[in-house]
């Protein structure tokens, strides 16, 4: 019986006899894996990218907003339309909600800021201060909205960074007067950048209290008790499915309503972005079977060359076979040489998909997501190859007649 | 008792498309211990069917054949491997080295398949490289080495496991005349240390070194003579 260091040994020479068609070989699978391993990693970065995105809207958020959700053929629910949300709305959830952190009433709106001879166009939202809890919003150089500049509706506002820097570069904007829709408004602060959201920069934006926006900035819109949306903050992750049922039961008996004919949206932050966890994930395996294509075709590239090898050293098996090789013998030599290259492949291929990854990722911006799983499973995969490939030659091997072979020439 | 190589009625069918070929047709001898045999006859004679069914190579279609006490009709593959390992040592026409290893590597084969582990088996490859004479060749591929020296190499390697049967095909076929007295001289020397020598060849002047000549035809014995005793 072979021992196995020696099994080893003679599959190791065998590829040392030949290491240039050796390297071309296991090519296949270097390519395979190192596009297998760049693409999982790749789709990891891009998940990640797209929860923290979604994260920094704020966490444990429920939004509500006017209008039923699309059903299918995009028709909109038929009653409420855009008025259909209202500050009493808001303050029923506060009130009859258990379980909440923050509700945050807001009103959409937009204009032309002028201030130092430059203009800027920008969406302004009226809020209340329970809207900085609400989106975790923090005050990066002045003052937040506080209660009494709602009370009072008072001319105050504070600036994303986006619009800080194009209405006063150079130089502190707290402090300073800019003019929006005809009225003149302080600047009380500038906000913490939040970065890009993947379709906007959520920091392209300004905060002015709910009450002046309602009736200075807004316009007609403004008019009335309807407000664009209210932001809900659930105290946890896991009570937000309860929150969610309690805010919706809330608005269907104000609004008498009974789920088909709602005439609003409570949007679940949460499973927002388990869909989009979902849709990158999809793309991520997407992208993996059409690298695992390839090391397809390298397992093949192995098996093509094993045959090759197996008839050219056929005389070689014969002589084996004569000075006492049993056919598990020639088997495990072949099988091993066949696992070796592909093993050997894999490894290389893992180090070119990580070095990749790592220059893709670095070139889109995107972080570099590595799972401790991956070489294993590159390994693994690497291993199964060679086993799967290497098998049909290795047995062709195996079963060759010593004496045929032996007359070889 | 028995001799070392007993065949009786030994029969080999060939299917050669439709036709079936006797390769041996009913053949019967005893090989004592120790014996010198050549087995001789043209092409086409059956004694490389012989010669394989010695070996292990090949199994009998019918008849009987005990070598060293294993029934070769009666072993699986996997034990005649195993026979093939330990009882037989091949020597070859064309040495059927292994180009990539070298002559101590070469002579190590036979151990590594016997599972000898490797200290030991170097110890006892160089032993019988010393023995024929290579003492000095251990490290050469066989490409940097005469055909005498490849076929001494793949001597020392038949006698790697300590076989019973030394079987030669030819072994001086591929070599000039004076070379192949030596290597004929090294196996009248290993057959006098008590090895089994018996070589297929269709040289009768290789046959006349042998005590005993076993002449073949169409799959059958037509002559089967001792040698006078060495005075």
């Amino acid at each position: 019986m072979i021992r196995s260091t020696d099994l080893v040994g003679a599959a190791m020479r065998a590829l040392r006899a030949n290491p240039m068609r050796s390297a071309l070989t296991a090519l296949g699978v270097i390519i395979g894996v190192a596009s297998v391993v760049a693409m999982v990693a790749l789709g990891s970065g891009a998940q990640a990218r797209v929860e923290a995105n979604i994260q920094s809207l704020g966490s444990n958020l429920l939004i509500v907003v006017p209008g039923a959700q699309r059903g299918a053929g995009g028709v909109r629910g038929a009653a409420g339309g855009w008025d259909s949300l209202t500050l009493g709305d808001a303050e029923a959830i506060e009130r009859d909600v258990a379980n909440i952190a923050a509700v945050a009433p807001v009103q959409n709106a937009g204009g032309q800021m002028i201030a130092n001879g430059l203009n800027w166009n920008t969406r302004v939202l009226g809020v209340t201060p329970h809207y900085f809890i609400a989106r975790d919003l923090a005050v990066e150089n002045g003052r937040p909205i506080e209660d009494a500049d709602v009370s009072q509706a008072r001319r105050v506002i504070l600036l994303g960074p986006t619009v800080a820097q194009n209405l006063f570069p150079n130089m502190d904007p707290v402090g300073q007067t800019l003019r929006l829709n005809g009225g003149a408004y302080e600047v009380i602060g500038v906000l913490e950048s939040k970065g890009q959201s993947g379709f906007q920069d959520q920091d392209d934006i300004a905060l002015a209290p709910l009450t002046t926006v309602k009736r200075r900035i807004a316009g007609r819109r403004g008019r009335g008790d309807s407000i664009s949306q209210i932001s809900v903050k659930a105290v946890s992750e896991d009570l937000i499915p309860i929150v969610e049922a309690d805010v919706t039961d809330v608005l269907r008996q104000r609004h008498r309503t009974d789920g088909d004919d709602d005439d609003f949206t409570v949007q679940n932050l949460a499973s927002i972005t388990d869909a989009m966890k979902e849709t990158t994930q999809t793309f991520t395996l997407l992208l993996a079977a059409i690298a695992g294509v390839s090391l397809l075709v390298g397992g093949i590239g192995i098996m093509n060359i094993m045959l090759v090898s197996v008839t050219e050293r056929t005389r070689e098996i014969g002589l084996r076979k004569a000075l006492g090789a049993r056919r598990s013998d020639i088997l495990n030599q072949f099988g091993l040489e066949a696992i070796a290259l592909s093993v050997a492949g894999g490894a290389a291929g893992l180090l070119i998909g990580v070095l990749g990854a790592w220059g893709i990722t670095s070139a889109m911006g995107l972080p570099l997501v590595l799972s401790a799983e991956t070489p294993i499973y590159a390994m693994l995969f690497s291993g199964l190859v060679g086993v799967t490939f290497g098998a049909y030659p290795a047995w062709r091997a195996a079963r060759l007649d010593p004496i045929e072979a032996l007359r070889r020439e | 008792m028995p001799g070392l190589i007993a065949a009786s009625a030994l029969v080999k069918l060939y299917a050669m498309g439709e036709e079936t070929v006797h390769a041996l047709d009913g053949v019967s001898f005893d090989i004592e211990r120790g014996g010198y045999v050549a087995i001789v006859g043209p092409s086409g004679s059956g004694k490389s069917t012989l010669m394989n069914l010695i070996g292990g190579l090949d199994t009998p279609t019918g008849g009987r054949l005990h070598i060293d006490g294993h029934d070769i009709g009666a072993m699986d593959d996997s034990d005649l491997a195993v026979f093939r390992n330990r009882t037989i040592g091949f020597v070859f026409q064309s040495f059927n080295l292994l180009p990539r290893l070298t002559a101590l590597e070469n002579v190590e084969l036979p151990l590594i398949y016997g599972g000898v582990e490797s200290r030991r088996r170097k110890e006892r490859a160089i032993a019988l490289l010393r023995r024929v004479g290579l003492g000095e060749r251990l490290a050469h591929k066989p490409t940097q080495l005469s055909g005498g020296q490849q076929q001494r190499v793949a001597i020392a390697r038949a006698l790697a496991c300590e076989p019973q049967i030394l079987l030669a095909d030819e072994p001086t076929g591929a070599l000039d005349t004076h070379t192949g007295r030596e290597i004929l001289a090294l196996f009248k020397e290993l057959n006098q240390e008590g090895v089994c020598v018996v070589i297929v060849t269709h040289d009768s002047e290789v046959a006349a070194q042998t005590a005993r000549i076993i002449e073949m035809r169409d799959g059958k014995i037509v002559r089967d003579q001792h040698a006078p005793a060495p005075a």
